[in-house]
């Protein structure tokens, strides 16, 4: 029985180049490919847009961000595994390392009891 | 689905070309920007979704909407042309003037607007060679400084200086300009030069090679899809890039070394683009208009049509460069017919050329002037000549490739071996001649 995780991607250098930029984009495809052909694959997930706004304290302030950009989270994914190991070891075939970024790795809860 | 070769590269020429003429190309920076932003958007979005059916369409109504939005955001701080600067006034006329901007029919128009542009006549053919290949092939600074061997800094200066030039001219270049014709014929050198850089030039690299000829290739085809572009002279353009491209991969070797023009494995050479190059050879032929690269390419047809180098019609081809030096003298051209009379005269005939060539002092820097004086004193068996030939063509070699060539023929005027036939030939005229 597999379980669910989410993925988070942080940071990351955009690419300088056209032909970066094709080649980081491949990779993530690629990348994202293997995760489906292997059956870990739940949901691509999305992007992020980098904008946002935090709401905080009883006061309810809103601020805009901003976040420091290698704490921003770009995206997220959701996948399926073993366990938390399995999970970790998977994410590292993840493009995003090459350009500095992280991914963290979150069980998803199980509700049931 | 599988993204195209390069397929960001040239998406960004076409993207930097429109919007650089709905902004004014005095907002050519303001164009790049949003280009980049398009791919930044298009790598987040495919990485989680996969490429589209239609990437570039995708890309260009990316680009668009980028367009739209940074207008209505800073319609007031920019400058814009008087007649666009009416249209964004109010988001009524804003949305559809920005649509009549990018219909199909004039993205494939820009394209020719901006390559005429950037080969601007103020500008060094260096320049609107570097110019080209950054907005029209979407090189960055650092893939033109490897591919040419020069610093990356320098590339960079090179490039911001040349942009200051275009971005001074008061718009982009347009096809019913008065000036068009000459205008043409500098868009004929300098795709011509580029694709010269990639078939002799520096860089070791053969894929970078490849991809500079490509980009040649593919900016001489955009000529023959318009009607005012579509002379003859475009065609022979586009007729001897293909009959030489048809035979790069048998000129340079895996390792990067160039190969002597009579040890070349002609199996390699890609029979269909010399077949496509044959095609355009015969469209050129129309009209009265005989230019050298007319000449150049009927030449590469008689290389492309031998079987073996020894089969080759040299009498065609010294009379073909007699053709040439009347269209175009140059010392280069000289040389490569002396090296034709050696084949179809023998050694000392061409020798006797070389010898001739008035102005042949201005081949002093030119490594294979004296490798041709080499390899025929060789092939007259005066060995020590020979050997002193290569020495000064090695002296003046330009790049590790062509150190290597030469060193190897320094190497062989001393073996004893019987002597082999391996003349330096090179048809197309240098880059640099």
């Amino acid at each position: 029985m597999m379980s669910e995780f989410v993925l988070l991607y942080r940071g990351g250098e955009s690419p300088k180049s056209a032909e970066e930029g094709q080649q980081v984009m491949t990779k993530w495809i690629a990348w994202m490919k293997e995760l489906g052909e292997k059956g870990h694959l739940v949901e691509a997930g999305h992007p992020l847009e980098e904008t946002g706004k935090v709401v905080k304290g009883t006061q309810k302030t809103v601020t805009d961000g901003p976040y420091a950009e290698k704490d921003l989270v770009g995206g997220y994914t959701l996948i399926k595994a073993n366990d938390l190991a399995q999970a970790a070891e998977l994410c590292k075939g993840c493009p995003i390392f090459e350009a500095g970024g992280t991914v963290e790795v979150r069980p998803v809860m199980k509700m049931d009891m | 689905m599988e993204p195209i070769d390069h397929l960001f590269r040239r998406e960004s020429g076409r993207m930097v070309a429109t919007l650089t003429r709905t902004f004014g190309i005095h907002n050519l920076a303001l164009a790049e920007d949003v280009v980049q932003d398009a791919f930044c958007r298009a790598v987040d979005v495919w990485k989680f979704r996969g490429m589209p059916e239609n990437p570039s369409a995708w890309l260009m109504t990316t680009a668009k909407n980028r367009a739209l939005d940074l207008l209505r955001r800073e319609r007031r701080a920019l400058t814009f042309a008087p007649e666009l600067a009416r249209l964004i006034e109010s988001e009524a006329s804003l949305a559809p003037a920005i649509d009549s901007f990018f219909t199909p029919h004039t993205i494939k128009d820009d394209q020719l607007r901006m390559m005429f542009s950037c080969c601007h006549p103020r500008l060094r053919e260096e320049a609107q060679v570097s110019l080209v290949l950054h907005i029209l092939c979407g090189f960055s600074v650092g893939e033109i400084a490897s591919a040419f061997l020069i610093s990356p800094a320098a590339t960079e200066k090179r490039i911001t200086r040349s942009k200051k030039v275009l971005a001074g001219s008061k718009r982009l270049f347009e096809l019913s300009d008065a000036d068009f014709t000459t205008r043409l014929s500098i868009v004929h050198r300098a795709l011509y030069l580029l694709f010269n850089e990639g078939y002799h030039g520096a860089c070791a690299n053969s894929a970078v090679r490849v991809e500079l000829c490509a980009e040649a290739m593919r900016l001489a085809e955009m000529l023959l899809d318009h009607a005012l572009t579509a002379t003859p002279t475009s065609y022979a353009l586009s007729a001897l890039l293909h009959l030489s491209a048809g035979r790069l991969p048998g000129r340079v070797d895996i390792s990067g070394d160039l190969i002597s023009f009579f040890d070349q494995d002609r199996a390699l050479w890609n029979q269909e683009i010399l077949t496509r190059g044959r095609r355009l050879l015969e469209l050129s032929a129309t009209g009265s208009e005989l230019s050298d690269y007319h000449v150049e390419a009927s030449i590469a047809a008689v290389h492309a049509s031998a079987g073996t180098a020894e089969e080759t019609d040299w009498g065609a081809i010294v009379s073909l460069y007699d053709t040439l030096l009347q269209v175009r003298s140059t010392p280069v051209g000289a040389l490569n017919r002396a090296l034709a009379v050696a084949q179809y005269k023998g050694p000392e005939c061409g020798l006797q050329e070389l010898n001739g060539i008035v102005d042949r002092d201005r081949l002093s820097a030119y490594p294979f002037y004296f490798a041709a004086l080499g390899e025929l004193e060789l092939q007259c068996g005066r060995r020590s000549l020979a050997h002193d030939h290569f020495t000064s063509a090695l002296a003046l070699a330009r790049n590790p490739m062509e150190r290597r060539f030469l060193d190897q023929r320094v190497g062989e005027c001393a073996c004893n071996d019987t002597l082999q036939n391996s003349g330096v030939h090179s048809e197309v005229p240098l880059a640099n001649e």
